[in-house]
Protein backbone atom coordinates (compact mmCIF):
# COMPACT_ATOMS: atom_id res chain seq x y z
CA UNK A 1 0.00 0.00 0.00
CA UNK A 2 0.99 3.84 -0.53
CA UNK A 3 2.73 5.23 2.32
CA UNK A 4 0.14 8.25 2.42
CA UNK A 5 -2.46 5.33 2.69
CA UNK A 6 -0.65 4.18 5.54
CA UNK A 7 -0.31 7.11 6.98
CA UNK A 8 -4.08 7.67 7.01
CA UNK A 9 -4.60 4.53 9.49
CA UNK A 10 -1.61 4.95 11.86
CA UNK A 11 -2.26 8.62 12.46
CA UNK A 12 -5.70 8.28 14.37
CA UNK A 13 -4.36 5.24 16.18
CA UNK A 14 -1.06 6.92 17.04
CA UNK A 15 -2.31 10.08 18.16
CA UNK A 16 -4.85 8.19 20.49
CA UNK A 17 -1.71 5.90 22.00
CA UNK A 18 0.21 8.86 22.62
CA UNK A 19 -2.41 10.99 24.16
CA UNK A 20 -4.70 8.52 26.10
CA UNK A 21 -2.01 6.38 26.56
CA UNK A 22 1.78 7.75 26.81
CA UNK A 23 0.49 11.50 28.00
CA UNK A 24 -1.97 9.66 31.00
CA UNK A 25 0.96 7.97 32.36
CA UNK A 26 3.63 10.39 32.09
CA UNK A 27 1.39 12.94 33.85
CA UNK A 28 1.27 10.53 37.06
CA UNK A 29 4.32 10.02 37.24
CA UNK A 30 4.92 13.94 36.60
CA UNK A 31 2.49 14.62 39.72
CA UNK A 32 3.88 12.77 41.73
CA UNK A 33 6.56 14.85 42.41
CA UNK A 34 4.45 17.70 43.28
CA UNK A 35 2.67 19.01 46.86
CA UNK A 36 -0.76 20.02 47.50
CA UNK A 37 0.58 23.46 46.58
CA UNK A 38 2.04 22.50 43.19
CA UNK A 39 5.75 22.53 44.09
CA UNK A 40 8.48 20.63 43.41
CA UNK A 41 8.80 17.89 46.14
CA UNK A 42 10.21 14.57 46.91
CA UNK A 43 7.74 14.77 49.74
CA UNK A 44 5.46 12.52 48.34
CA UNK A 45 8.24 9.46 48.33
CA UNK A 46 9.50 10.05 51.75
CA UNK A 47 5.95 10.27 53.61
CA UNK A 48 5.02 6.93 51.38
CA UNK A 49 7.92 4.88 52.59
CA UNK A 50 8.57 6.35 56.08
CA UNK A 51 4.40 6.61 57.56
CA UNK A 52 3.73 3.37 58.72
CA UNK A 53 -0.29 4.17 57.44
CA UNK A 54 1.10 3.92 53.54
CA UNK A 55 3.08 0.73 54.47
CA UNK A 56 0.60 -0.92 55.86
CA UNK A 57 -2.04 -0.08 53.58
CA UNK A 58 0.56 -1.39 50.43
CA UNK A 59 1.02 -4.60 52.62
CA UNK A 60 -2.84 -5.06 53.77
CA UNK A 61 -3.69 -4.48 50.18
CA UNK A 62 -1.49 -6.67 48.63
CA UNK A 63 -2.65 -9.27 51.11
CA UNK A 64 -5.96 -8.57 50.25
CA UNK A 65 -5.19 -9.50 46.73
CA UNK A 66 -3.26 -12.18 46.94
CA UNK A 67 -6.10 -13.70 49.22
CA UNK A 68 -8.71 -13.15 46.68
CA UNK A 69 -6.32 -14.41 43.93
CA UNK A 70 -6.14 -17.42 46.34
CA UNK A 71 -9.57 -18.39 46.62
CA UNK A 72 -10.55 -17.50 43.28
CA UNK A 73 -7.41 -19.63 41.94
CA UNK A 74 -8.41 -23.00 44.81
CA UNK A 75 -12.51 -22.39 43.68
CA UNK A 76 -11.60 -22.22 39.50
CA UNK A 77 -8.91 -24.65 39.22
CA UNK A 78 -11.43 -27.76 40.42
CA UNK A 79 -14.18 -26.02 38.51
CA UNK A 80 -12.91 -25.41 35.17
CA UNK A 81 -10.93 -28.94 35.16
CA UNK A 82 -15.18 -30.52 35.71
CA UNK A 83 -16.21 -28.51 32.82
CA UNK A 84 -13.62 -29.27 30.55
CA UNK A 85 -14.66 -32.66 30.80
CA UNK A 86 -18.26 -32.12 30.44
CA UNK A 87 -20.63 -33.03 27.17
CA UNK A 88 -21.93 -29.83 26.32
CA UNK A 89 -18.58 -27.79 27.64
CA UNK A 90 -19.47 -24.78 25.87
CA UNK A 91 -22.78 -24.05 26.96
CA UNK A 92 -21.50 -24.61 30.43
CA UNK A 93 -18.69 -21.82 29.89
CA UNK A 94 -21.39 -19.29 28.52
CA UNK A 95 -23.03 -19.95 31.57
CA UNK A 96 -20.03 -18.70 33.91
CA UNK A 97 -19.46 -15.55 31.45
CA UNK A 98 -23.17 -14.53 31.71
CA UNK A 99 -22.77 -13.08 35.39
CA UNK A 100 -19.68 -11.13 34.34
CA UNK A 101 -21.79 -9.51 31.86
CA UNK A 102 -24.00 -7.88 35.21
CA UNK A 103 -22.77 -5.07 36.21
CA UNK A 104 -19.89 -5.24 39.04
CA UNK A 105 -21.72 -2.61 41.19
CA UNK A 106 -25.22 -4.41 41.00
CA UNK A 107 -23.76 -7.63 42.13
CA UNK A 108 -22.02 -5.45 45.09
CA UNK A 109 -25.35 -4.28 45.65
CA UNK A 110 -27.00 -7.77 45.75
CA UNK A 111 -24.26 -8.26 48.61
CA UNK A 112 -25.18 -5.48 50.90
CA UNK A 113 -28.56 -7.20 50.29
CA UNK A 114 -27.61 -11.43 51.23
CA UNK A 115 -24.78 -10.13 53.61
CA UNK A 116 -27.50 -7.66 55.86
CA UNK A 117 -28.36 -7.96 59.11
CA UNK A 118 -31.54 -10.14 58.40
CA UNK A 119 -30.47 -11.24 54.69
CA UNK A 120 -30.33 -14.78 53.84
CA UNK A 121 -27.39 -15.61 54.58
CA UNK A 122 -28.24 -14.41 58.32
CA UNK A 123 -31.86 -16.60 57.82
CA UNK A 124 -29.81 -19.79 56.79
CA UNK A 125 -27.29 -19.46 59.84
CA UNK A 126 -30.40 -19.17 61.77
CA UNK A 127 -31.75 -22.01 60.58
CA UNK A 128 -29.15 -24.16 61.22
CA UNK A 129 -28.84 -22.77 64.64
CA UNK A 130 -26.11 -20.14 64.44
CA UNK A 131 -26.09 -16.94 65.94
CA UNK A 132 -26.49 -14.06 63.45
CA UNK A 133 -23.20 -12.74 62.50
CA UNK A 134 -22.62 -9.20 61.36
CA UNK A 135 -21.06 -10.01 58.00
CA UNK A 136 -21.24 -6.83 56.16
CA UNK A 137 -18.40 -4.13 56.10
CA UNK A 138 -15.86 -6.51 57.27
CA UNK A 139 -12.81 -7.59 55.64
CA UNK A 140 -13.85 -11.07 55.15
CA UNK A 141 -17.10 -10.29 53.22
CA UNK A 142 -14.59 -7.60 51.58
CA UNK A 143 -12.44 -11.06 50.01
CA UNK A 144 -15.65 -12.81 49.76
CA UNK A 145 -17.34 -10.38 47.15
CA UNK A 146 -14.42 -9.58 45.27
CA UNK A 147 -13.48 -13.45 45.03
CA UNK A 148 -17.11 -13.78 43.89
CA UNK A 149 -16.20 -11.27 41.26
CA UNK A 150 -13.21 -12.67 39.65
CA UNK A 151 -14.08 -16.24 39.90
CA UNK A 152 -15.10 -16.32 36.54
CA UNK A 153 -12.36 -14.19 35.19
CA UNK A 154 -10.26 -16.98 36.39
CA UNK A 155 -11.89 -20.29 35.56
CA UNK A 156 -11.81 -18.62 32.10
CA UNK A 157 -7.97 -18.83 30.85
CA UNK A 158 -7.29 -21.97 33.16
CA UNK A 159 -10.59 -23.74 31.13
CA UNK A 160 -8.98 -22.33 27.85
CA UNK A 161 -5.35 -24.22 28.76
CA UNK A 162 -7.20 -27.13 29.37
CA UNK A 163 -9.46 -27.34 26.40
CA UNK A 164 -5.73 -27.08 24.67
CA UNK A 165 -4.15 -30.03 26.04
CA UNK A 166 -3.78 -32.48 23.50
CA UNK A 167 -5.65 -35.81 24.99
CA UNK A 168 -2.91 -37.64 24.08
CA UNK A 169 -0.53 -36.76 26.64
CA UNK A 170 -3.04 -37.49 29.37
CA UNK A 171 -3.32 -41.31 27.38
CA UNK A 172 0.47 -41.36 27.26
CA UNK A 173 0.70 -40.63 30.95
CA UNK A 174 -2.01 -43.04 31.56
CA UNK A 175 -0.40 -45.76 29.65
CA UNK A 176 2.80 -44.92 31.32
CA UNK A 177 1.08 -45.88 34.97
CA UNK A 178 0.55 -42.77 36.29
CA UNK A 179 -2.62 -43.09 38.62
CA UNK A 180 -5.66 -40.06 38.25
CA UNK A 181 -3.71 -38.00 41.19
CA UNK A 182 -0.48 -37.94 39.35
CA UNK A 183 -1.47 -37.37 35.80
CA UNK A 184 -3.45 -34.42 37.76
CA UNK A 185 -0.32 -32.86 39.45
CA UNK A 186 2.51 -34.00 36.94
CA UNK A 187 0.98 -33.47 33.63
CA UNK A 188 -2.40 -31.56 33.84
CA UNK A 189 -1.28 -28.61 35.98
CA UNK A 190 1.86 -28.13 34.59
CA UNK A 191 0.39 -27.62 31.25
CA UNK A 192 -1.63 -25.25 32.56
CA UNK A 193 0.27 -23.27 34.48
CA UNK A 194 0.37 -20.26 31.93
CA UNK A 195 -3.84 -20.45 32.02
CA UNK A 196 -3.10 -20.50 35.99
CA UNK A 197 -0.93 -17.57 35.57
CA UNK A 198 -2.92 -14.94 33.20
CA UNK A 199 -5.67 -15.89 36.06
CA UNK A 200 -3.47 -14.21 38.35
CA UNK A 201 -2.59 -11.55 36.05
CA UNK A 202 -6.56 -10.85 35.27
CA UNK A 203 -7.71 -10.97 38.97
CA UNK A 204 -5.07 -10.04 41.08
CA UNK A 205 -4.20 -6.35 39.22
CA UNK A 206 -7.29 -5.04 40.16
CA UNK A 207 -8.13 -6.38 43.21
CA UNK A 208 -5.13 -4.11 44.41
CA UNK A 209 -8.16 -1.11 42.93
CA UNK A 210 -11.52 -2.20 43.83
CA UNK A 211 -12.13 1.38 46.15
CA UNK A 212 -16.00 0.54 44.83
CA UNK A 213 -16.49 -2.67 46.71
CA UNK A 214 -14.02 -1.70 49.63
CA UNK A 215 -16.73 1.07 50.04
CA UNK A 216 -20.20 -0.43 49.56
CA UNK A 217 -18.66 -4.02 51.30
CA UNK A 218 -15.97 -3.54 53.33
CA UNK A 219 -17.19 0.14 55.36
CA UNK A 220 -14.74 2.38 55.23
CA UNK A 221 -12.42 0.04 57.42
CA UNK A 222 -11.07 -2.16 54.36
CA UNK A 223 -8.41 0.62 52.99
CA UNK A 224 -6.91 -0.53 49.84
CA UNK A 225 -4.63 1.13 47.41
CA UNK A 226 -7.06 1.78 45.02
CA UNK A 227 -9.52 3.31 47.93
CA UNK A 228 -6.34 5.62 48.70
CA UNK A 229 -5.72 6.59 45.28
CA UNK A 230 -10.09 7.54 44.79
CA UNK A 231 -9.65 9.59 48.33
CA UNK A 232 -6.92 11.45 47.49
CA UNK A 233 -8.43 12.39 44.07
CA UNK A 234 -12.04 13.03 44.65
CA UNK A 235 -12.22 13.95 48.23
CA UNK A 236 -8.76 15.43 49.69
CA UNK A 237 -7.79 16.72 46.25
CA UNK A 238 -4.34 15.75 47.10
CA UNK A 239 -3.68 14.79 43.40
CA UNK A 240 0.39 14.72 44.38
CA UNK A 241 -0.42 11.95 46.94
CA UNK A 242 -2.88 10.52 45.01
CA UNK A 243 -0.13 9.65 42.28
CA UNK A 244 2.42 8.62 43.85
CA UNK A 245 0.25 5.95 45.55
CA UNK A 246 -1.03 5.24 42.09
CA UNK A 247 2.89 5.29 40.55
CA UNK A 248 3.06 2.18 43.22
CA UNK A 249 -0.10 0.54 41.61
CA UNK A 250 1.68 0.80 38.33
CA UNK A 251 5.00 -0.62 39.94
CA UNK A 252 3.47 -3.44 41.30
CA UNK A 253 1.14 -3.83 38.45
CA UNK A 254 4.71 -4.08 36.35
CA UNK A 255 5.44 -6.79 38.80
CA UNK A 256 3.19 -8.83 38.96
CA UNK A 257 3.29 -8.55 35.07
CA UNK A 258 7.12 -9.96 35.26
CA UNK A 259 6.32 -12.47 37.84
CA UNK A 260 3.59 -14.21 35.51
CA UNK A 261 4.30 -13.19 31.77
CA UNK A 262 6.33 -16.65 30.83
CA UNK A 263 4.39 -16.80 27.07
CA UNK A 264 7.62 -15.00 25.29
CA UNK A 265 9.85 -17.04 26.44
CA UNK A 266 8.09 -20.72 25.93
CA UNK A 267 7.13 -18.81 22.23
CA UNK A 268 10.72 -18.48 21.67
CA UNK A 269 11.93 -21.80 22.99
CA UNK B 1 -9.58 -34.28 27.88
CA UNK B 2 -11.82 -37.51 27.72
CA UNK B 3 -12.32 -38.15 30.93
CA UNK B 4 -15.73 -38.26 32.03
CA UNK B 5 -16.48 -35.66 34.78
CA UNK B 6 -16.83 -37.73 38.00
CA UNK B 7 -19.98 -37.20 40.36
CA UNK B 8 -18.16 -35.11 42.99
CA UNK B 9 -17.09 -33.13 40.39
CA UNK B 10 -20.45 -32.83 38.78
CA UNK B 11 -21.84 -32.15 42.16
CA UNK B 12 -19.42 -29.40 43.08
CA UNK B 13 -19.97 -27.53 39.82
CA UNK B 14 -23.43 -27.55 40.86
CA UNK B 15 -22.45 -26.07 43.86
CA UNK B 16 -20.54 -22.94 42.78
CA UNK B 17 -22.92 -22.39 40.07
CA UNK B 18 -25.81 -22.18 42.71
CA UNK B 19 -23.15 -19.81 44.44
CA UNK B 20 -22.54 -17.80 41.41
CA UNK B 21 -26.44 -17.35 40.42
CA UNK B 22 -27.98 -17.14 43.63
CA UNK B 23 -26.85 -13.39 44.34
CA UNK B 24 -28.60 -12.11 40.93
CA UNK B 25 -31.50 -14.11 41.25
CA UNK B 26 -31.51 -12.90 44.79
CA UNK B 27 -31.16 -9.41 43.28
CA UNK B 28 -33.31 -9.71 40.80
CA UNK B 29 -36.64 -11.42 43.02
CA UNK B 30 -36.56 -8.65 45.25
CA UNK B 31 -37.26 -6.46 42.45
CA UNK B 32 -41.10 -7.92 42.20
CA UNK B 33 -40.82 -7.86 45.98
CA UNK B 34 -44.19 -5.15 47.93
CA UNK B 35 -41.90 -4.34 50.57
CA UNK B 36 -38.80 -1.91 50.73
CA UNK B 37 -35.80 -4.04 52.07
CA UNK B 38 -33.59 -6.65 50.10
CA UNK B 39 -35.23 -8.82 53.37
CA UNK B 40 -38.12 -10.97 53.93
CA UNK B 41 -40.02 -11.52 50.57
CA UNK B 42 -43.52 -9.29 50.96
CA UNK B 43 -45.72 -10.90 48.12
CA UNK B 44 -45.09 -10.22 44.11
CA UNK B 45 -46.02 -6.33 42.38
CA UNK B 46 -44.48 -4.69 40.03
CA UNK B 47 -44.35 -1.40 41.75
CA UNK B 48 -40.70 -1.10 41.40
CA UNK B 49 -40.67 -1.18 38.11
CA UNK B 50 -43.45 1.41 38.06
CA UNK B 51 -41.15 4.05 40.37
CA UNK B 52 -38.47 3.38 38.15
CA UNK B 53 -40.23 3.99 34.82
CA UNK B 54 -41.33 7.36 36.69
CA UNK B 55 -38.26 8.44 37.53
CA UNK B 56 -37.41 11.09 34.85
CA UNK B 57 -33.98 11.69 35.99
CA UNK B 58 -33.39 7.65 35.74
CA UNK B 59 -34.25 7.80 32.22
CA UNK B 60 -32.28 10.49 31.68
CA UNK B 61 -29.51 8.79 32.86
CA UNK B 62 -30.04 5.95 31.18
CA UNK B 63 -30.57 7.27 27.76
CA UNK B 64 -26.85 9.11 28.69
CA UNK B 65 -25.57 5.77 29.37
CA UNK B 66 -27.06 3.99 25.87
CA UNK B 67 -26.10 7.43 24.44
CA UNK B 68 -22.60 7.33 25.39
CA UNK B 69 -22.47 3.34 25.01
CA UNK B 70 -23.07 3.66 21.47
CA UNK B 71 -20.61 7.11 20.30
CA UNK B 72 -17.73 5.34 21.97
CA UNK B 73 -18.42 2.31 21.01
CA UNK B 74 -18.88 3.83 17.21
CA UNK B 75 -15.46 5.71 17.11
CA UNK B 76 -13.81 3.35 19.01
CA UNK B 77 -14.40 0.15 16.44
CA UNK B 78 -13.14 2.90 13.67
CA UNK B 79 -9.94 3.91 15.67
CA UNK B 80 -9.32 0.19 16.77
CA UNK B 81 -9.89 -0.64 13.18
CA UNK B 82 -7.64 1.73 11.48
CA UNK B 83 -5.01 0.95 14.64
CA UNK B 84 -5.52 -2.92 13.67
CA UNK B 85 -4.89 -2.24 10.07
CA UNK B 86 -1.73 -0.03 11.01
CA UNK B 87 -0.16 -2.47 13.50
CA UNK B 88 -0.62 -5.47 10.60
CA UNK B 89 1.12 -3.65 8.13
CA UNK B 90 3.97 -2.59 10.77
CA UNK B 91 7.11 -3.20 8.57
CA UNK B 92 9.42 -4.46 11.31
CA UNK B 93 8.99 -6.99 14.05
CA UNK B 94 9.97 -4.73 17.01
CA UNK B 95 6.86 -1.90 15.34
CA UNK B 96 4.55 -4.07 15.96
CA UNK B 97 5.46 -5.42 19.35
CA UNK B 98 5.70 -2.04 20.43
CA UNK B 99 2.39 -1.21 19.11
CA UNK B 100 0.71 -3.99 20.96
CA UNK B 101 2.42 -3.71 23.98
CA UNK B 102 1.67 -0.35 24.53
CA UNK B 103 -1.96 -1.24 22.75
CA UNK B 104 -2.24 -3.70 26.32
CA UNK B 105 -1.64 -0.65 28.47
CA UNK B 106 -4.97 0.19 29.14
CA UNK B 107 -6.39 -3.60 29.39
CA UNK B 108 -4.38 -4.49 32.24
CA UNK B 109 -4.01 -0.82 34.30
CA UNK B 110 -6.08 -1.11 37.11
CA UNK B 111 -9.20 0.94 36.69
CA UNK B 112 -8.33 3.53 39.12
CA UNK B 113 -5.26 4.26 37.54
CA UNK B 114 -6.44 4.65 34.08
CA UNK B 115 -9.44 7.22 35.55
CA UNK B 116 -7.15 9.39 37.80
CA UNK B 117 -4.45 9.63 34.89
CA UNK B 118 -7.55 10.72 32.73
CA UNK B 119 -8.35 13.58 35.10
CA UNK B 120 -5.00 14.53 35.59
CA UNK B 121 -5.15 14.71 31.41
CA UNK B 122 -8.02 16.22 31.04
CA UNK B 123 -7.51 18.77 33.97
CA UNK B 124 -4.28 19.40 32.14
CA UNK B 125 -6.26 20.34 28.88
CA UNK B 126 -8.41 22.55 31.02
CA UNK B 127 -11.31 20.51 29.21
CA UNK B 128 -14.70 20.53 31.50
CA UNK B 129 -15.66 17.14 33.09
CA UNK B 130 -19.18 16.00 31.96
CA UNK B 131 -20.72 14.61 28.82
CA UNK B 132 -17.60 15.04 26.19
CA UNK B 133 -14.80 13.77 28.98
CA UNK B 134 -16.68 10.86 29.92
CA UNK B 135 -17.05 10.16 26.24
CA UNK B 136 -13.58 10.75 25.13
CA UNK B 137 -12.64 8.22 28.36
CA UNK B 138 -14.93 5.45 26.96
CA UNK B 139 -13.53 5.44 23.68
CA UNK B 140 -9.77 5.58 24.88
CA UNK B 141 -10.26 2.44 27.19
CA UNK B 142 -12.74 0.60 24.40
CA UNK B 143 -10.18 1.07 21.60
CA UNK B 144 -7.62 -1.98 22.54
CA UNK B 145 -10.36 -4.91 22.84
CA UNK B 146 -11.24 -3.61 19.15
CA UNK B 147 -7.62 -4.30 18.16
CA UNK B 148 -7.14 -7.08 19.76
CA UNK B 149 -10.62 -8.86 18.52
CA UNK B 150 -9.69 -7.20 14.86
CA UNK B 151 -6.25 -7.98 14.13
CA UNK B 152 -6.55 -11.53 14.45
CA UNK B 153 -8.92 -11.94 11.47
CA UNK B 154 -6.13 -9.49 9.26
CA UNK B 155 -3.67 -11.42 10.43
CA UNK B 156 -5.26 -14.68 9.54
CA UNK B 157 -6.36 -13.25 5.83
CA UNK B 158 -3.93 -14.61 2.79
CA UNK B 159 -1.92 -11.87 1.66
CA UNK B 160 -2.49 -13.15 -2.18
CA UNK B 161 -6.18 -12.01 -1.86
CA UNK B 162 -4.71 -8.35 -1.63
CA UNK B 163 -1.98 -9.42 -3.93
CA UNK B 164 -3.83 -10.55 -6.43
CA UNK B 165 -6.23 -7.54 -5.95
CA UNK B 166 -3.28 -4.98 -6.52
CA UNK B 167 -2.12 -7.34 -9.78
CA UNK B 168 -5.92 -6.71 -11.34
CA UNK B 169 -5.44 -2.89 -10.52
CA UNK B 170 -7.33 -2.32 -7.52
CA UNK B 171 -6.37 0.69 -5.77
CA UNK B 172 -5.81 0.89 -2.28
CA UNK B 173 -8.37 2.28 -1.16
CA UNK B 174 -10.73 -0.43 -3.56
CA UNK B 175 -8.69 -3.34 -1.95
CA UNK B 176 -9.75 -1.74 1.33
CA UNK B 177 -13.60 -1.34 0.80
CA UNK B 178 -13.92 -4.38 -1.16
CA UNK B 179 -11.41 -6.88 0.22
CA UNK B 180 -10.15 -6.06 3.60
CA UNK B 181 -13.29 -4.75 5.30
CA UNK B 182 -15.57 -7.20 4.04
CA UNK B 183 -13.14 -10.20 5.34
CA UNK B 184 -12.48 -8.44 8.85
CA UNK B 185 -16.04 -7.60 9.18
CA UNK B 186 -17.02 -10.33 12.39
CA UNK B 187 -13.98 -8.79 13.94
CA UNK B 188 -14.86 -5.40 13.74
CA UNK B 189 -18.59 -6.55 14.67
CA UNK B 190 -17.09 -8.62 17.68
CA UNK B 191 -15.18 -5.66 18.71
CA UNK B 192 -18.20 -3.40 18.37
CA UNK B 193 -20.18 -4.83 20.57
CA UNK B 194 -17.30 -5.84 23.19
CA UNK B 195 -16.88 -1.86 23.48
CA UNK B 196 -20.26 -1.59 24.08
CA UNK B 197 -20.55 -3.64 27.04
CA UNK B 198 -17.18 -2.41 27.75
CA UNK B 199 -18.71 1.33 28.10
CA UNK B 200 -21.89 -0.25 29.97
CA UNK B 201 -19.79 -2.03 32.67
CA UNK B 202 -17.29 0.35 33.51
CA UNK B 203 -17.94 2.21 37.13
CA UNK B 204 -14.83 3.46 37.88
CA UNK B 205 -13.18 5.46 34.75
CA UNK B 206 -16.42 7.35 34.49
CA UNK B 207 -16.20 7.73 38.22
CA UNK B 208 -13.24 9.77 37.84
CA UNK B 209 -13.89 11.80 34.74
CA UNK B 210 -17.70 12.33 35.21
CA UNK B 211 -17.88 15.31 37.23
CA UNK B 212 -20.81 17.03 38.97
CA UNK B 213 -23.75 16.91 36.53
CA UNK B 214 -23.22 13.86 33.74
CA UNK B 215 -24.04 10.53 35.48
CA UNK B 216 -24.45 6.75 33.91
CA UNK B 217 -26.21 4.20 35.25
CA UNK B 218 -23.04 2.64 37.42
CA UNK B 219 -21.99 6.01 38.78
CA UNK B 220 -26.22 6.60 39.75
CA UNK B 221 -26.28 2.85 41.19
CA UNK B 222 -22.74 3.47 43.65
CA UNK B 223 -24.06 6.31 44.89
CA UNK B 224 -27.82 4.70 45.42
CA UNK B 225 -26.29 2.05 46.91
CA UNK B 226 -23.76 3.66 49.33
CA UNK B 227 -26.91 4.96 50.75
CA UNK B 228 -29.01 1.50 51.54
CA UNK B 229 -31.41 -0.49 50.04
CA UNK B 230 -33.60 0.82 47.85
CA UNK B 231 -36.10 -1.82 45.23
CA UNK B 232 -35.63 0.46 42.75
CA UNK B 233 -32.14 -0.44 42.12
CA UNK B 234 -33.43 -3.61 41.85
CA UNK B 235 -35.81 -3.39 39.53
CA UNK B 236 -32.87 -1.20 37.36
CA UNK B 237 -30.65 -4.44 37.56
CA UNK B 238 -33.72 -6.93 36.42
CA UNK B 239 -33.96 -4.68 33.31
CA UNK B 240 -30.42 -4.55 33.00
CA UNK B 241 -30.34 -8.16 33.16
CA UNK B 242 -32.60 -8.70 30.15
CA UNK B 243 -30.87 -6.16 28.28
CA UNK B 244 -27.31 -8.00 28.80
CA UNK B 245 -29.17 -11.43 27.89
CA UNK B 246 -30.44 -9.60 24.52
CA UNK B 247 -26.68 -8.22 24.35
CA UNK B 248 -25.04 -11.84 25.08
CA UNK B 249 -27.63 -13.39 22.64
CA UNK B 250 -26.60 -10.91 19.76
CA UNK B 251 -23.01 -11.36 20.18
CA UNK B 252 -23.11 -15.26 20.21
CA UNK B 253 -25.37 -15.64 17.34
CA UNK B 254 -22.73 -13.01 15.61
CA UNK B 255 -19.89 -14.98 16.86
CA UNK B 256 -21.25 -18.52 15.74
CA UNK B 257 -22.05 -17.43 12.37
CA UNK B 258 -18.48 -16.02 12.27
CA UNK B 259 -17.42 -19.92 13.28
CA UNK B 260 -19.76 -21.33 10.86
CA UNK B 261 -17.54 -18.87 8.26
CA UNK B 262 -14.39 -20.93 9.11
CA UNK B 263 -13.21 -18.69 11.66
CA UNK B 264 -11.63 -21.03 14.24
CA UNK B 265 -11.37 -18.13 17.55
CA UNK B 266 -12.93 -20.02 20.32
CA UNK B 267 -15.73 -18.18 21.67
CA UNK B 268 -14.49 -18.27 25.27
CA UNK B 269 -11.23 -16.91 24.50
CA UNK B 270 -13.13 -13.48 23.17
CA UNK B 271 -14.22 -12.82 26.71
CA UNK B 272 -10.76 -12.50 28.44
CA UNK B 273 -10.53 -9.07 30.09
Amino acid sequence: MKKNFRGLFFTPYVLWLAMFVIAPVALIFYYSFFDIHHNFTLANYQEFFTSGTYLTMTANSVLYAFLITLFAILISYPMALVISKLKHRDLWILLVILPTWINLLLKAYAFIGLLSHDGLVNELFQFFGLPIQHMLFTDASFILVAAYIQIPFMILPIYNSLTDISNSYIRASRDLGATKWQTLTKVIIPMTLPGIKSGIQIVFIPSLSLFMLSRLIGGNKVITLGTAVEEHFLTTMNWGMGSTIGVVLIISMVIVMLLTNTKRKRRRA
Amino acid sequence: MEDKASRTGKIYITIVFLLLYIPIVYLILYSFSKGTTMTNFQGFSLKHYGELFADKRMLAIFLNTILIALLSSVCSTIIGTMGALAVHNAKRRHERETLLSLNSILLVSPDVIIGASFLIFFTALKLPLGFWSVLLSHIAFEIPIVLLLVLPRLDEMSPSMTNAAMDLGASPSQILSKIVLPYIQPGIIAGFFMAITYSLDDFAVTFFVTGNGFTTLSVEIYSRARQGISLEINALAGIMFIFSLILVGVYYLIETHNTGNGAKKSIVEVTDR
